[in-house]
């Protein structure tokens, strides 16, 4: 069967990566009486086929992880419009210039204070890399001010330590610069175009960041082997992944990648809630760029989120590296209190393989074989 | 089915930019909202083309909308399941054309992954909002037997012919068996079971045959729309 539109089907590659998915879609109930003779009827009547198609047209998980949930509009009143237009003003008018001015202040000393030091101390790499490293935190600080962001921390702080990942949830970009502001992390991106892009490949470089191209399938490896050597240094910054592969609305979590969890070394699992009360920071690349986002977020009156710190998890003997995302998956989720689904975010860019599919006629095809032998 | 773009288009597209801009979205309206109430001036200017250009704004439908829209699928969904539907519709239809094609129904993945996907979007390629709605009236639970049989033929019967024959009913059982059954297997199977109800190989199924065989003791085919 041919795929109409660009999407390609995914690789077979990417198949590895998910556990049965069958356990968690809803089983097509048992079509037929498990006995009796095959008749016309149980062939003619596609009923749950059809049920489950038009299921999945009026409602799936799939849609709802990506959806965004702005907050809902109370101000068609009265009493509150002239309020909730005295909010506009505050925001756009006073918060928002309050907000660049900072933002502004802190790039120039950043780059005031990180040009110089990258290009005198070429020789000396180690003092360096420590007033690079509090450098960075330095602007996420800005960058956090500058949404007027209120971040706790719960759990103990992260060390440095060879051997070890941290693996979080993902809801927008600014999850790493909320979780930079309190430890250096190296972390393995998407790499953007734009000034993104620039920001990337310069300053992020020098973190010891890692970048990959979702697009491209022979990536994986090198990227694989990159990760692996990045855990074995011992004065590498620690590494955080999203093994989420993409954005997520911060109500759900989707499948976890396997691959931040067969490098050999304890995960430590973050979880990320942001309250949605004061703005929705989830951010949808699909609708949004993240020059808008950014400006969404610092017209709103603040980000206001939870950071915990989850006790460090090593693969159990016996456990494949799948059922170990699952099982960190699982308490992140606890924790930040998200529903779990089990698409593969990368389905947001590409089409199921048909092995599901394959799965369901496998059965039917069984079913029908079986009831005809009982004749 | 594939659509003009309304004439009125740039006059819903300042009121709808000026809403979104602000922060502000109408919900769906039964009481006399001033934005509302222009968009329903506009929209009574252009009965015909409204379903076929519904734009980008999201929950901007009428009462009269509603209606009409029920109207067309003898009244299978309540209010509120309509309004939750084009809620449904404008979300999957995320060109914001005015329709769904192909491409955007696959990029559900529950849907990509249903053995009889293909055989369902020819039926469902490029079908605007009240299309959409007629299309899923059969799964409501107030539509009637006759009306989920009648369902049920029209996919097997593709090319609208009236008739389903022995190579209609071979595709669909393809469908939902793949390859794990052979070529002859599926024919033999078939042929052995029109057999025994009373047809022949080369005999065509219409409708009347299809509600003698599936109308007793009934179907059980029918969707929730969610409602917040």
């Amino acid at each position: 069967m041919s795929d109409p539109g660009k999407l390609n089907t995914s690789s077979s590659e990417l198949d590895l990566d998910r556990p049965n998915i069958e356990d968690y879609l809803p089983s097509g109930a048992s079509i037929h009486e498990p006995h009796g003779q095959l008749r016309l009827r149980d062939l003619l009547d596609i009923s749950p086929t059809l049920t489950e198609a038009a299921g999945a047209i009026i409602d799936d998980s799939f849609t709802r992880c990506f959806k965004s949930n702005p907050p809902e509009p109370w101000n068609w009143n009265v009493y509150l419009f002239p309020l909730w237009c005295c909010g506009v003003v505050v925001r756009y008018g006073i918060l928002f210039p309050v907000r660049v001015i900072v933002l502004t202040i802190g790039w120039i000393i950043f780059l005031s204070a990180y040009i110089p030091v990258h290009v005198l101390l070429k020789g000396h790499d180690k003092l360096r890399k420590k007033i690079e490293r509090y450098l960075v935190e330095l602007i996420c600080s800005f960058f956090v001010a500058s949404w007027t962001g209120v971040v706790k921390y719960h759990g103990p702080r992260p060390s440095m330590r060879p051997k070890q990942v941290f693996v979080s949830n993902h809801t927008s970009m600014i999850d790493f610069i909320v979780l930079e502001q309190m430890t250096p992390f190296a972390v393995i991106m998407q790499k953007h175009p734009g000034w993104v892009g620039l920001l990337q490949s310069t300053i992020l470089d020098s973190l010891g960041c890692i970048w990959f191209n979702r697009s491209e399938a022979k990536d994986r490896e090198t990227v694989a082997k990159k990760l692996r050597d990045h855990v074995q240094g011992s004065d590498n910054n620690p590494l955080l992944i999203f093994p989420e592969g993409t954005c997520v609305n911060n109500h759900y979590t989707v499948m976890f990648k396997k691959g931040a969890f067969e490098l050999g070394c304890t995960v430590c699992p973050i979880a990320v809630k942001y309250n949605k009360i004061f703005v929705d920071a989830f951010w949808n690349s699909r609708k949004q760029s993240f020059t808008m986002h950014l400006l969404q977020l610092m017209t709103s009156w603040a980000v206001v989120c939870d950071v915990w710190y989850l006790e460090p998890q090593t693969l159990k003997p016996g456990e494949t590296a799948i059922e170990f995302a699952e099982r960190v998956r699982d308490i992140i989720s606890v924790r930040a209190g998200l529903k779990k689904v089990p698409w593969d975010g990368y389905l947001k860019y590409s089409r199921p393989s048909p092995k599901h599919r394959e799965l369901k006629q496998q059965s039917f095809a069984e079913t029908i074989l079986r009831r005809l032998e009982e004749r | 089915k594939k659509t003009t773009i309304s004439v009125f288009r740039p006059l819903r597209f300042p009121i709808s930019f000026l809403l979104r801009s602000l922060h502000c979205r109408p919900r769906v309206t039964q009481t006399s909202l001033p934005f509302a109430a222009a968009a329903a001036a506009a929209a009574t200017a252009r009965r015909a083309q409204h379903f076929a250009a519904m734009g980008n704004s999201s929950s901007m439908l009428t009462q009269y909308d509603i209606e009409e829209v029920q109207e067309h699928c003898n009244h299978a969904f309540s209010q509120q399941e309509t309004v939750s539907l084009y809620q449904r519709f404008c979300q999957l239809d995320r060109s914001s054309g005015g329709f769904i094609s192909a491409d955007e129904f696959l990029s559900v993945p529950e849907f990509a992954v249903n053995p009889l996907a293909q055989r369902l979007l020819r039926t469902v390629d490029g079908l605007n909002f009240k299309e959409f709605v007629a299309f899923l009236s059969a799964f409501s639970p107030r539509a009637t037997l006759q009306q989920k049989i009648e369902f049920i033929f029209k996919v097997y019967d593709s090319d609208g012919k009236g008739s389903v024959s022995f190579k209609d009913l071979f595709d669909v059982l393809r469908d939902l068996t793949g390859h794990f059954i052979s070529e002859e297997q599926r024919e033999q199977v078939l042929k052995q079971v029109l057999e025994e109800a009373g047809y022949r190989k080369d005999s065509s199924l219409v409708l009347a045959d299809f509600v003698k065989i599936l109308g007793n003791p009934g179907l059980k085919m029918e969707v929730e729309v969610p409602v917040d």
